[in-house]
């Protein structure tokens, strides 16, 4: 019998595709069941953010930012926050920077259960997204609680956050946390020593710390490769510098050792969290959210009734906004995918002149073809899962 | 921190002569201009000298500034995880001139390039796959340029009786709404909508008594 015909197949992967975690599309060319050549497509999400900012002013730009990682929305605006006040050279009060970490932790936490528990789904387990899903909501509830939104929270502006938290709620989100560690136990040991998912990601998509660097990874993509390179360590943020978290390293840089890292900062977010708790009802109590000059920061309601003077301000900076001093800066933040930085450039008026947005997902998502090339087809979803994209952020 | 990026500054400057055209810090960040040629030189000796190490690709972006003669900004930002350090980088070009490409020295640039392309046109020479990348398939033009209109040139729809979706030109059912913040309430040098009316016919005689 004469060899067998070899002949290489070309497979659309989405844009519709359960294990895509959006709209994405691969195009892949397989020799059999060895990918060879990883093509990704992206795109069909982009809504033209940058261009947009540009034509709003600093205040309108922030609820953009929430539609872009929508995952983990509070993150995103973080980071434009601190590029607006670093621009404007003023500093948030620190009952402001305390809750401000409060909600970048949770993010954390919405992001890193979403990825983990989805990818233990594209790696054929269901019960995990069920269980993660539950916590989801409660903490979204917790985003409502403060922004009256459940994720489109426009919550940290320029200057602070938007409003205080009353006391009732923090307490709820400190008996939150206990509970949430021992679902994650649960998960714990559901997943990590399952052995399907084992075999699906041990020794999946390594990554070299060198190649990691050059391939402009970020986040949790680092550190699974052994660098503790952390941005709320390594060049602090608001008051990070004052807590106490460590910083999860792996050593084999596999699709394996992210989700261990993912499931190891979920418990220091949670640390992070309980140490904010503490702060806000104890010496934090009371005092300003917010940058207390109403040149900047919109005054209160309350305040509108009785003063004319804040009400003129209240007008003026929801029309014309405030004008920013011409410059550039990049502003970065840890957010839970990766570095997520805003690079803005303003010219002396109340708009952005340019802002670019660095996205971690779009960064991990151009070295699909690097990662995947030599594996099966079936690793391409759980490659896909272990750098954990979100669309709006992609595709901006 | 300040004089750690003044000293690497001076130091770059002087180690890299004349491909160097400038730099300085403002708001604690490193800017350094580099001639448009030598930016891969730049950046391959930025990642293995021992004062830099940086290694790392944040990100790379284009500007648009219409008035000037070379009319874009390529702004890099990279890391140096060794030594905690960023720096941002600068090269101009314009709408024909290519840059460099500094993929093949650090793969991760590749996406970067391929978007500043597909959202200002920046041609980038030695970029192993230069495709449009975010904008639709087909797509014409270059968005983010700033005399590309905020609404774009046409809109889609899926037509029923086609059975396909189809292109059309922008059509806007209320205009655009832009408000002038920047102009002085009085003492302008153009004329204000509204006011061409108040002008044009001569200044009503003092009423009669």
């Amino acid at each position: 019998m004469s060899e067998a015909q070899v002949r290489t197949f070309n497979i659309n992967f989405g844009p519709e595709h359960p294990s895509a975690h959006g709209v994405l599309r691969l195009v892949l060319e397989l020799d059999g069941e060895i990918v060879d050549r990883v093509d990704p497509h992206i795109g069909l999400l982009h809504r033209g953010t940058e261009k947009l900012i540009e034509a709003k002013t600093y205040l309108q730009a922030v609820p953009y930012f929430d539609r872009l990682d929508y995952v983990a929305p509070m993150n995103q605006e973080h980071a434009y926050a601190l590029a607006v006040e670093k621009l404007l050279g003023i500093e948030v009060p620190k009952r402001g920077q305390l809750i401000r970490v409060l909600y970048s932790e949770m993010g954390r936490l919405l992001s890193h259960v979403l990825n983990v528990t989805t990818w233990a789904m594209d790696c054929g387990a269901l019960t995990p997204p069920l269980w993660g899903f539950e916590e989801r909501e409660k903490l979204m509830i917790f985003y409502e609680r403060a922004s009256g939104s459940r994720m489109h929270a426009a919550y940290f502006r320029p200057g602070g956050v938007h409003q205080d938290l009353p006391e009732a709620l923090v307490r709820d989100i400190g008996d939150f946390c206990d509970p949430y560690l021992k679902r994650l136990d649960d998960l714990d040991r559901l997943v990590t020593g399952n052995r399907i998912f084992k075999q699906r990601n041990v020794d999946i998509g390594v990554v070299t710390l060198e190649e990691a660097w050059r391939w402009a990874y970020s986040g949790v993509m680092v550190r699974s490769c052994g660098a503790p390179w952390d941005l709320r360590r390594s060049q602090p943020y608001e008051c990070y510098s004052e807590l106490d978290f460590d910083i999860p390293t792996g050593s084999h840089g596999d699709c394996y050792d992210r989700y261990l890292v993912r499931m190891e900062e979920m418990r220091q977010s949670i640390r992070i969290m309980k140490q904010c708790v503490a702060r806000l009802l104890g010496t934090e109590r009371s005092g300003p959210v917010s940058y207390t000059d109403n040149k900047i920061v919109p005054p209160k309601r309350g305040e509108m009734k009785r003063s004319m003077e804040a009400l003129i301000h209240h007008f003026k900076l929801y029309t014309e906004g405030y004008h920013v001093p011409a410059g550039e800066v990049y502003a970065a933040v840890e957010a839970p995918k990766g570095e997520f930085g805003v690079y803005l450039v303003s010219d002396g008026t109340n708009k952005p002149y340019r802002c670019k947005i660095r996205a971690p997902g779009f960064a991990h998502l151009q070295s699909m073809d690097f990662l995947c090339r030599g594996h099966m087809l079936a690793d391409v979803s759980a490659v896909l899962g272990s750098i954990d994209i979100v669309f709006g952020e992609v595709d901006r | 921190m300040d004089e750690t990026l003044n000293e690497l500054g001076d130091y770059i400057a002087a180690t890299k002569g004349e491909a160097i055209l400038g730099h300085s810090i403002a708001y604690g960040e490193l800017t350094v201009i580099v001639a448009r040629e030598a930016i891969v030189d730049v950046v391959a000796w930025l990642m293995d000298d021992p004062k830099g190490g940086f290694v790392n690709i944040v990100d790379v972006c284009g500007v648009d500034y219409p008035e000037r003669e070379n009319r874009f900004d390529v702004v890099y930002h990279l890391t140096s995880p060794k030594r905690n350090l960023r720096i941002r980088l600068k090269v101009e070009t314009d709408e024909v001139t290519p840059v460099p490409s500094i993929t093949p020295i650090l793969p991760g640039a590749g996406w970067f390039e391929r978007e500043a392309y597909d959202l200002y046109g920046i041609l980038f020479v030695g970029h192993p796959d230069l495709r449009r990348i975010l904008t639709d398939y087909g797509f014409d033009g270059h968005p983010l340029r700033k005399d590309f209109p905020l609404t774009g040139y046409v809109e889609v729809r899926y037509d029923d009786e086609q059975k396909r979706v189809v292109y059309e030109p922008v059509r806007l059912t209320q205009e655009f709404r832009d408000f002038d913040f920047l102009s002085p309430w009085e003492g302008t040098d153009y004329v204000m909508p509204g006011d061409e009316k108040a002008k044009e016919s001569a200044p009503p005689a003092t009423k009669p008594s």
